[in-house]
Order: structure tokens, then sequence, then C-alpha cells
């Protein structure tokens, strides 16, 4: 048993895991695991909105008043996911139009609206049906993308570190870049193919809709690779073995899971976890392949999820290249190929029964 | 051309892998580095192959591309097949074509690996394994060949062909530098260095080492001194390195050192002036 606790102790990865995943989960869960939307942002357009705004519940939270807005503007608003709810005055009754592809809010809003009985009436755009699988199959796709990019890429790094070709590879005339780029783009290559396999499957299978531009989602996919490669690597520079890559990619894989905000939604999130979902790439491509694939928003409208994961490409995939050539440089690792090669300190000849044994025995 | 390591130093933290180590490693010419394990052997090799950089000293090593290096690890892709092996390392090194397939048969030919062409790395046996390590390390006929323990955990039939691949390298006009464990292996090499925590102790060839060396070993079935004694076969060899050979310390029969010996006996004489 004590030897059980030192080898826990000195393994500091399993050791984490052990303490700090019960804590993430139990703060994940109390204050991230909620699907009930509170308030929902709100727009309310057409000539009597000002009189609108006033009788609406508190419920919906109103952003955007404008008069002279028409329909055609409040179906804009909603595509460009400015806001979950829009009515639409001037009209009996009162037409609100609810954004589906944010599915937990468009089903609060329409049982709110249901209550207001034949004074409004509701449309519900994007996913009518307000079916799960609609706005599963696009996260669905960034989350393989992350499978791939994380785990797939940093084990197969990884097992060039401990084999020990990486050593080989490193005394090869052979650039670091082109060492780089040879390990990477298979990964890029099969996880692409699996991004259009499972992008078909899900319409075909579950009649999800592509209404936006294919390049933009392939350029959103491309970049949202780029980060999750890089974490790959990051992931392999930081691990000896497989294991330890694994549980590693572990750390990175289970927060994108539950708080990019594909299952739980980020506005029912409590805000200092909600920020934490901020900061993670999963949910910038969500709102891609969401905002592309149901809503059929152009580029213009995805500017800033676009934005903020060409900034994290730029930043994780070069700090992790960096840290790859590092490897492949002379260095001041004893033990480049694992604990089974040489170290660097002497061992004492074992002296035993009046007889010194040292190595060199043929 | 002689490749070298002069006055090279190597600190990993506080530990010293290397100290003020000074090897040449002549072209056509074998050089066996030998020594316990945590002798400094692969820091030496690694530091002449470029990938350890140096606290002291200077490395004389060719460019990448006429540096041929055997690591101490498989040194092969275990999900490629032996000859998908050869050619991907024969590619860096821009061999194509016709070249490549002559070279890459002249090599499975003279490895004995010709059978085992179409089998993955990982199906190999150890010494099959370290043989192809080995002809992927010369593949593009480097002027410094560097082998970390190719024959480490290698059957002795697979070791004598290892031997005489390095050799007909070294015939070539290759400069070898490789580490082993096997004392009879380093004994067969022009020159032999003897490292100990990261030390030269001894360095030469084997004709010198021996001439060179100061005391007596003696046999003995009860030794004067345990911590100077270690078992040879069936009886114990006993350093004593004041004595005269001329005049070997009473009661005891003087025995001719060989390799073993002499290594064995100067890392403990090393080890007795550390401590005192």
């Amino acid at each position: 048993m004590v030897k059980e606790f030192r080898e826990l102790v000195r393994d500091r990865r399993t050791l984490a895991m052990l303490i700090v995943m019960p804590l993430l989960l139990l703060v994940i869960f109390g204050y991230a695991a909620n699907f009930y939307v509170s308030s929902l942002s709100t727009a309310v357009v057409g000539p009597q909105a000002a009189q609108a705004v006033q009788r609406l519940p508190s419920f919906f939270d109103v952003t955007v008043t404008e008069p002279a807005d028409t329909e055609a503007d409040a179906r804009t608003l909603l595509r460009d996911n400015r806001v979950d709810v829009a009515f639409v005055t001037g009209q009996t009754p009162v037409l609100a139009l609810v954004d589906g592809s944010s599915l937990f809010a468009a089903q609060s809003a329409v049982a709110a609206l249901n209550k207001a009985g034949s004074q409004v009436r509701t449309q519900v755009l994007y996913n009518p049906g307000l079916k799960t699988s609609w706005v599963m199959v696009p996260a669905i796709i960034g989350l393989i993308l992350t499978f791939i990019g994380t785990i797939i890429t940093s084990i197969g790094m990884v097992r060039e570190r401990e084999s020990g070709t990486l050593e080989q590879l490193a005394v090869m005339p052979i650039r670091p870049s082109r060492v780089i780029l040879g390990k990477i783009a298979p990964y890029f290559l099969v996880a692409a193919a699996d991004m259009i396999i499972v992008t078909v499957l899900g319409i075909v299978l579950f009649s999800v809709p592509f209404n936006g531009n294919a390049f933009a989602f392939a350029l959103g996919a491309a970049i949202f690779l780029f980060v999750v490669l890089g974490l790959g690597v990051f992931i392999s520079t930081i691990s000896q073995t497989v294991g330890q890559a694994i549980q590693t990619a572990f750390f990175f894989l289970l927060p994108q899971i539950l708080l990019s905000g594909m299952i739980f939604p980020l506005e029912a999130m409590a805000a200092g976890v909600r920020w934490i979902g901020y900061l993670l790439p999963l949910t910038y491509f969500t709102m891609i392949s969401q905002g592309i694939m149901l809503r059929g928003a152009p580029i213009t409208s995805l500017w800033l999820p676009f934005v903020v994961l060409a900034a994290m490409a730029i930043v994780v995939f070069t700090g992790a290249t960096l840290r790859f050539r590092r490897d492949l440089a002379p260095g001041r690792n004893p033990d480049p190929a694992g604990p089974a090669h040489e170290q660097p300190a002497g061992t004492e000849p074992a002296a035993a029964g009046g007889q010194a044994s040292t190595a060199g025995t043929a | 051309m002689t490749y070298s390591v002069r006055s090279a130093t190597v600190r990993f933290g506080s530990a010293v892998a290397l100290d003020d180590v000074t090897v040449e490693v002549p072209g056509g010419s074998v050089v066996a580095v030998v020594g316990g394990d945590g002798a400094g052997k692969s820091t030496l090799l690694r530091a002449l192959a470029g990938e350890v950089s140096l606290d002291r000293g200077t490395v004389e090593a060719p460019p990448k591309q006429r540096l041929g290096y055997l690591p101490a690890s498989s040194g092969s892709w275990a999900a490629l097949t032996v000859a998908q092996n050869i050619d991907f390392v024969a590619g860096i090194y821009g061999l194509a074509g016709d070249e490549l397939a002559g070279r890459r048969a002249e090599l499975l030919d003279r490895a004995a690996l010709t059978p085992a062409a179409g089998r993955l790395a990982a199906q190999l046996s150890g010494g099959m394994r370290r043989k192809l390590g080995f002809v992927m390390a010369i593949v593009h006929r480097p002027d410094l060949l560097i082998l970390d323990e190719p024959s480490t955990g290698v059957d002795p039939v697979s070791r004598i062909d290892l031997w005489r691949l390095a050799s007909e390298a070294a015939a070539s006009g290759a400069a070898v530098l490789m580490s082993t464990t096997y004392l009879d292996e380093a004994e067969r090499a022009a020159h032999l260095v003897v490292l100990d925590r990261g030390r030269v102790l001894v360095q030469g060839s084997y004709d010198q080492v021996r001439a060179d060396f100061a005391g007596v070993i003696t046999r003995t079935d009860q030794p004067v001194r345990a911590g100077w004694a270690w078992r040879r076969g069936r009886v114990l060899h006993e350093y004593w390195p004041d004595a005269d050979p001329s005049n070997p310390p009473a009661e005891a029969t003087a025995v001719a050192p060989d390799l073993e010996d002499i290594v064995i006996a100067l890392s403990l004489a090393r080890r007795d002036a550390v401590r005192s």
C-alpha cells in the first residue's frame, strides 16, 4: 500500500485526475448543468414596437427595439444570432420569430409564447421541429475534429518519441518544419474526411439542413482543425508516454464537451463557468457550424467566432510547433527515448558477499 | 578525415554526464566506447551526433547529410515494413529509383534481411530490428557512423553480423564510433575508450591499454580486500593497484588481465580515489 501511495504521489497526472476531476465535475454539474434558460435576448420591430416592449414579461430581455424595421430585418437579426426571439408588430396577431438553432432557448421561448394564446403567432425558424439532432450534429462534427486533433494526434506523435524514432529524425538532414508537417498532414486529412462523412451522414440520416455556404463552413473547420491539432502537438510535447498523452488530452476534451454549449446552453450557465466556455475553441466552432448549417448565416455575421478561432489557431499552433521543434534540436534531455535509455548519473558497483560486480561482463 | 569531441563537458542539472572528455574517431576505423550504466556512453555519442549540446568543449562532425546514427532504441518505424523503413530513410538522404533499389537489395543481403523485406518492423526479432536500424544508418554511405549499443540484447549470431557490418563500413572509409557493453566486441576495435561516470578512464588500442595498465590482478578463492575483488567464472579476481607486476602479492597467482579485468579494476580504482 505504501508503495502504491509513493507511485501515486509521483504520478502527478493521475493525482490531478483524482483530485481535480471530481472538483471540476462538481463545479460543472453544479453551475453549468442547467437546461433552463432564464432570459431570452429579444428584438421588437414594427410600428407598435415601443408599446409591445412595455407589455412583454421580463423573461424577454429586449436588446433591440426598431419601430422602422420589418419582418425581413427581424429574420436577419435572428440569422446573425443577435437575438433569440424577434417580435414583429403591426399585424394581428403579433408575429413571434424564434431561433430554433438555440434549442433550449427556443423551447423556453415557445413555452412562454404559448401562454399568450391567440395574441401571438409563433414561428420557429431554422429548426421548426425543435429536433435535438439538428443542433447536435453540427456540434458533434466539432467534437470529432477535437477528438482526432487532440487525442489521436498526440498519441501518434508521442509514439514516435516513445519508440525513439523522433531522435532518429532529429539527426537526419530534414527540416523540423517538414517533420512537423509530415506528422500533422495525415491527421488533418483524416479529420477533414471524417468531417465530410459525418456532415453528409447527418444530412442523410437526420435530415439536418445545410443552409449556408460550404466554403465558409470548410474554412471554419480548417481553422478549428489547426487549433485542435496544435493542442494535440502541445500535448505530445508535455507527454513522454501514450498513457500520459491520453490522460492530458482528456483534461482538454472534457471541458469542451461540457462547457462549449454543445450539451448545456451557455446562456443558462453561471457567469463564471460560462466564461470558461468562452475560452474553449469548440464553443466558437459550434457557433460557426450551427450558424452556417442551420441558419444559413453568412461569414460576415460570424466574424467574431472566426476571428477568435483564427487567433487561437495562431497562438496554439505556433506555440505547440515551436515546442515540438525544440524536441528536434540539440537539447539538455538525458533520456529522449524513455526510461530504458541510459541515465546520466553513475551507478555504484553492487558489492555483495565480499565481491564487487560491475558492468562490462562479456 | 578524423571526427572528434574535445574537452567535452555535459551536465544534466546537477549530474555531470561528460567531464572533459576528448575522443577522436579517424576515418576507416572502429572506435568502441565501453563503460557501465551511466558511464556517459550514449551522451558522448549523442554529443557527436549533435543531439546534445555541450556545456564546454567542441565537436567536429560532418554535416547531417554525411552522418549515420543508430540510437539505443529500435531506430525503426514499427508499422512500416523492413523495405519501407529503408526507403523512407533513403528518401530523406535523396536516394531514389534504381540507385535506391540497388542499395536496398545490397544492404538487405549483407544484413541477411532479404527474406524479411516485406515484414513489419514490429514483427522482427530484436536482433533483426537492430540490423534493420544499422542498415538504415548506413544506407547513404555516411562519413561518420555512430552506433549506440547496436548489439545489446542481440543473439550471438546477429552480434557477429552486426560487427561484420560495422567493420565493412569502416573498411569502406567511414569513421565508426560505437558503444557497447560487450568487452569482447570492444577488444576487436582499432581504438577503445573506457568511460566511467563521465570521465575517460583509459583509451587507446587494446594492446596499448593492456600495456599501460598499472598494478597487478590476482586470482583467488578468498579475496584479501572484498571491495577490490570481482567474480570471473568460478574464481575471484582481485586488483592490487600499487603492486609491481614482477613481484605480485604473496600467496596469490597473478593473471594476465583482459579488457574486462582492466575496465573493472580501473573503475574500482577511480571510485576509491573519489571516495578518498
